[in-house]
């Protein structure tokens, strides 16, 4: 016999029981709904941080202060006061270190930024002239700090937007002054928006150049004597040259610091975006797991109402046989019409789900938006799933349909 | 056609044993027309399905046009039983909700033939159905059902036809009818028509009788005044002939010369 007779038989045995059939799919829908939803909410949080982690820049890698050793107690990462301007200098020297078109220093620490009547808390950041560029910062308003105001130390400060709509409303900063540990900064800028996202506010920061970081804000200076550094931001020309970078400014920082063991973390903008990914992969999967329970359920379910169907067919299945259908036409009958179910429901799931993810998406949930994306993998496996849930919970039915021995079945009742 | 060797079967019911058949031998030749009679619990329904096909003997020989059937698996039985026996049952066996053209190809389907519209329609005309054809079960009467199971066996051109009880649950003049079609096919065919009754008249019909009791052969007889069912429903009144105030010519597909 051939799959599409055995289609049509399903077909028509579905129909008859509409009901049932509408109510065994609602599991299916439910299930796979939940996944498409779930799955997209985990996809779209993976998005947010892979837009913000390019949004940094592009081919970075970030020198970073590796831990100190003294005796037998070590500190933290990063808390070594080991990278210097200097050090940057000499990364950025030409031909120093192959590949590198960009090297953009930043001393940072956590200040209260006063302007008139109002306060606030925020980043500064002591940076050089490059920084703008090497970390994708545009200026709306203003102007950026020069090479100039860094080498004068100049009392100047570029504005994230978010502390410049805080401190100034919706009048222009430049022009006024903001106060900083009792020392009066003049806005020169304000930086444009790029939004707030899953690992952190990017607007919420005061620019000012490094040297007037270094010697007016905080004073601080290595053992060695250079002026120290928090993050050292170097682009690299293409993402090629990025491991020869990676050595390169090694092989540099161990000479110049004359240490064996390395004394400061080289990672790339790749690193952090797969430390990242591996986070929200694991979320997304976590969401994924959770609704396919009910897929799992959704298929038991199936599984349950084919076994009432077989019984109750017992008679159809028993006449069937007489008449000369072989156990692999009978098997062929439950299981499609297992398939079926498992399938239409898959599909009106998928299309419930993407509605759903729809409906979710711009929800604000605890300061975050929630952003969705549904994806096709997402669905091809979601379909895919439904279809082996039909064939799984379908083929034990569909077997003792096709073990039933004719002459029992046709008595049966 | 029919040879059937020592045939026993034996069915377990609980702790009971129960001996259905006790060594049947049996033949049964090309276009014969033979009855098996019994009382009830005689075996003869077991008989019947094993020369069906439908069940399989605890051991002896059964072939059916020269095939040893009781060695075949299931598929292979399935496959005898599609394509050489057409079965009638005391209660028809049809598939519900599904209309006599329908239940008519099922077995062509299974068959994989073609034609299959065609071929059901004129086996439902055969028996005197062809203008019921997109009936259901539920809207004919249980001649009118009978008929459509007989259409069913037909329909594949089978070398013999088994019936168990076919008249069992219809009155006196849809049994006439349904003995008028099997006698029909049988002397205008030659098809081979093996049935089980525990009505002596309707055994009366046949050529030849064969009683069984205890699972056992007592007697094997031709029929010696043998009943032609048409003289039968010419001498019915009119009255009690629903079929023809119906409008519809019963039997007369195969009945007509």
């Amino acid at each position: 016999m051939k799959t599409w007779e055995s289609l049509r038989i399903a077909l028509r045995a579905l129909s008859a029981n509409k009901l049932r059939s509408s109510l065994t799919m609602l599991g299916m829908i439910i299930g796979v709904a939940a996944v498409i939803t779930l799955v997209s909410v985990g996809r779209g949080a993976q998005n947010q941080v892979t837009q913000q982690i390019a949004s940094l820049g592009t081919n970075l890698l970030f020198v970073t202060p590796g831990s100190t050793q003294e005796g037998g107690v070590r500190t933290a990462q990063g808390s070594a006061q080991t990278l210097t301007l200097e050090d940057a200098q000499a990364i950025a020297a030409p031909g120093a270190v192959p590949g590198v078109v960009a090297v953009a220093p930043e001393l940072r620490f956590f200040g209260q930024i006063v302007a008139g009547g109002q306060n606030v808390n925020s980043a500064l950041v002591g940076v050089t002239a490059d920084y703008a560029q090497v970390r994708n910062y545009q200026v709306a308003d203003g102007d950026f700090i020069s090479t100039q105001q860094v080498d004068s130390h100049s009392s100047v400060a570029v504005l994230g937007a978010s502390v410049a709509q805080q401190l100034f409303a919706d009048t222009s900063p430049v022009g006024q002054e903001i106060k900083v540990n009792r020392v009066t900064l003049r806005v020169i800028g304000v930086l444009q928006a790029k939004g707030s996202q899953a690992s952190g506010n990017q607007d919420d920061l005061v620019l000012v150049p490094i040297t007037t970081m270094q010697n007016r804000l905080m004073a601080q200076r290595t053992a060695r004597g250079g002026r120290t550094v928090s993050t050292i931001n170097v682009q690299v020309d293409n993402q090629k040259d990025i491991d020869a970078a990676i050595q390169g400014i090694g092989d540099l920082l161990r000479e110049r610091h004359r240490v064996s063991q390395d004394d400061f973390t080289i990672r790339s903008q790749e690193d952090m975006q797969q430390a990242f990914q591996q986070v929200t992969g694991i979320f997304t999967l976590l969401l994924g797991s959770i609704a396919g329970i009910s897929l799992v359920v959704g298929g038991i379910g199936i599984m349950n109402i084919m076994l009432v169907s077989v019984t109750e067919r017992t008679r159809e299945i028993g006449i069937r046989k007489a008449v000369g259908a072989r156990r692999r036409d009978i098997l062929m009958q439950f299981l499609i019409e297992s398939l079926v179910v498992a399938l239409v429901g898959g599909g009106i799931g998928i299309l419930t789900g993407m509605g759903l993810s729809r409906v979710v998406s711009g929800i604000q949930f605890s300061n975050q938006t929630i952003r969705t994306a549904v994806s096709l993998d997402a669905i091809l496996l979601a379909f895919l799933v439904s279809g082996a849930i039909g064939v799984f919970f379908g083929i034990y039915p569909a077997t003792r349909a096709a073990r039933l021995n004719p002459i029992d079945a046709l008595r049966y009742e | 056609m029919i040879k059937i060797q020592q045939l026993f079967k034996t069915y377990r019911i609980g702790d009971i044993e129960v001996r259905a058949l006790r060594g049947v031998d049996c033949y049964i030749g090309k276009g014969e027309l033979v009855a098996i009679m019994g009382p009830s619990g005689s075996g003869k329904s077991t008989l019947m399905n094993i020369l069906g096909c439908l069940d399989q003997p605890t051991s002896g020989t059964y072939h059916l046009d020269g095939i040893e059937v009781s060695g075949l698996s299931d598929d292979e039985l399935a496959a005898v039983r599609n394509r050489k026996i057409g079965f009638v049952f005391q209660t028809f066996n049809l598939l519900p909700r599904t209309t006599a053209l329908d239940n008519v190809e099922l077995p062509l389907i299974y068959a994989g033939a073609s034609n299959r519209r065609r071929k059901a329609v004129e086996a439902l005309e055969r028996v005197g159905l062809g203008e019921r054809l997109h009936h259901k079960p539920n809207e004919l009467s249980g001649g009118q059902q009978q008929r459509v199971a007989i259409a069913r066996a037909l329909v594949v051109e089978p070398s013999i036809i088994l019936a168990d009880e076919p008249t069992g649950n219809l009155d006196t003049h849809s049994s006439e009818e349904i003995m008028d079609i099997f006698q029909t096919l049988n002397r205008e065919q030659g098809i081979t028509v093996v049935f089980v009754t525990h009505e002596h008249d309707i055994g009366q019909h046949t050529k030849r009788i064969i009683h069984i009791r205890d699972g056992r052969i007592v007697s094997d007889e031709p029929v010696a005044e043998q009943i032609i069912a048409r003289d039968v429903l010419a001498g019915l009144s009119p009255e009690e002939d629903w079929g023809k105030v119906n409008g519809m010519a019963v039997g007369r597909g195969v009945t007509q010369p």
